[in-house]
């Protein structure tokens, strides 16, 4: 599934993390921004890929800003963006979560 | 009347569900209970994101032996079937609806808890309800409401709505309260769930704050809701029970001990007939030692 539409979720407060995803055109594109990017980068861009992937969501462009978000965070947001983004952020699929 | 019944519930924490700092840190303080808002404390805007926040936060993080409750959105708003579905899902222990008038609200809430509960193969009555009570309606049907549900396990005060209601707005002495509070608490009594009273909002007025938690803790209340944590030691303080009491609690049951290894029916300690509300009276002040680290596992008081 392809993103149409352009969402964000998050905050910019300690602990949490912003997420913008839009439309793509090669697979998952993720650009990041964290101060921990060297020890953790590879590990919050594979949470985020992974929640995209299990809401069926393969091509999409996606710009983070991580404010030190536990990996819990980081799939709650990429969730909330993901609904928004599809619109069914008032009737989501509870069966991903 | 819910089998948790006699769990302690001396303290009650708001935790704002779109906050991940303090969804994290909310274990650490030793809350009895941990309530996380997805109502007043999350816009309009973030309702979504709040809910699956705290979703993951249920299933992720360790809270201990807290009891772990959410206030959902009102029945009156697009977001409270959600609610439910999610933090059902989640596994919460406790589901706690905000401005609560009618036994009839809470068999709305638990149509779509049994919804929920069969939906994601969980036994139906697993998860327990609470109401609010914010209102001059809701106080005056505070009974019915207390007694509506097997999974009911309290009803709380909620004072800012409710002296709003009143035509009238929070003192310092809370005499506007003192009907409310009274008729939560028998209410609850009555129907066997806890009592909690309403949350103190100035976190810096802490003489206020403790006068008022040992007003509620001599009227009976099990305990209070709170917004800060600096407030959980200073109500388990007032909960505490002093030496003197732990050592007549101790002989109390000591005397009923004595009492079963003779056989005998009738239990007496220093003259005086033990019955069975000194015995409750005594394990309650048991209980509430053993939690605030006056004793330890097997009684003994620790210096």
């Amino acid at each position: 599934m392809e993103i149409e539409n352009t969402a964000m979720a998050g905050t910019l407060e300690s602990s949490d993390i912003q997420i913008m995803i839009g439309k793509g055109t090669d697979g998952i594109k993720i650009q990041l921004d964290s101060d921990v990017k060297k020890e953790f980068g590879e590990q919050i861009e594979n949470v985020i890929r992974q929640t995209l992937l299990a809401n069926h969501i393969d091509t999409a462009n996606v710009k983070a800003v991580d404010k030190g978000a536990l990996d819990c965070v980081i799939k709650a947001r990429t969730l909330a963006v993901a609904n928004r983004a599809l619109g069914i952020a008032d009737k989501p699929s509870w069966e991903v979560l | 009347m819910a089998a948790t019944e006699e769990r302690l519930r001396r303290t009650m924490m708001f935790v704002p569900g779109n906050n991940p700092a303090m969804l994290k840190d909310a274990g650490i303080y030793g809350a009895d209970s941990i309530m996380f808002d997805l109502e007043d404390a999350v816009s309009l805007a973030e309702k979504d994101a709040a809910r699956i926040l705290v979703y993951e936060a249920l299933m992720t993080q360790d809270y201990g032996n807290a009891e772990l409750v959410v206030r959902i959105n009102g029945l009156d708003t697009k977001f409270w079937e959600n609610d439910v579905i999610a933090m059902v899902k989640a596994g919460i222990d406790v589901i706690r609806l905000p401005k609560t008038e009618s036994a009839a609200m809470l068999q709305q809430l638990e149509e779509k808890i049994v919804a929920a509960e069969k939906q994601f193969d969980i036994p139906v009555g697993t998860t327990h309800m609470m109401a609010a009570i914010e209102s001059a309606k809701g106080v005056l049907n505070a009974a019915e409401i207390a007694a509506a549900s097997e999974r009911m396990i309290g009803i709380a005060l909620s004072a800012e709505d409710y002296t709003t209601d009143l035509k009238t707005h929070r003192y310092p002495g809370g005499a506007e309260l003192e009907f409310a509070r009274n008729m939560i608490l028998n209410s609850a009594r009555a129907a066997g769930v806890a009592a909690f009273d309403t949350v103190f909002t100035n976190t810096d007025d802490v003489v206020g704050f403790k006068q008022e938690t040992e007003h509620i803790h001599q009227l009976g209340f099990d305990g209070k809701s709170l917004v800060n944590p600096r407030q959980i030691p200073m109500v388990n303080a007032v909960y505490a029970p002093t030496d003197k009491e732990i050592i007549n609690a101790k002989n109390v049951l000591a005397a009923i001990e004595d009492a079963r290894i003779k056989g005998s029916g009738v239990i007496a300690m220093n003259g005086q007939m033990v019955d069975r509300p000194v015995a409750l009276r005594a394990q309650r002040v048991m209980k509430l030692a053993k939690a605030s680290g006056l004793v330890d596992e097997d009684g003994v008081i620790l210096d």
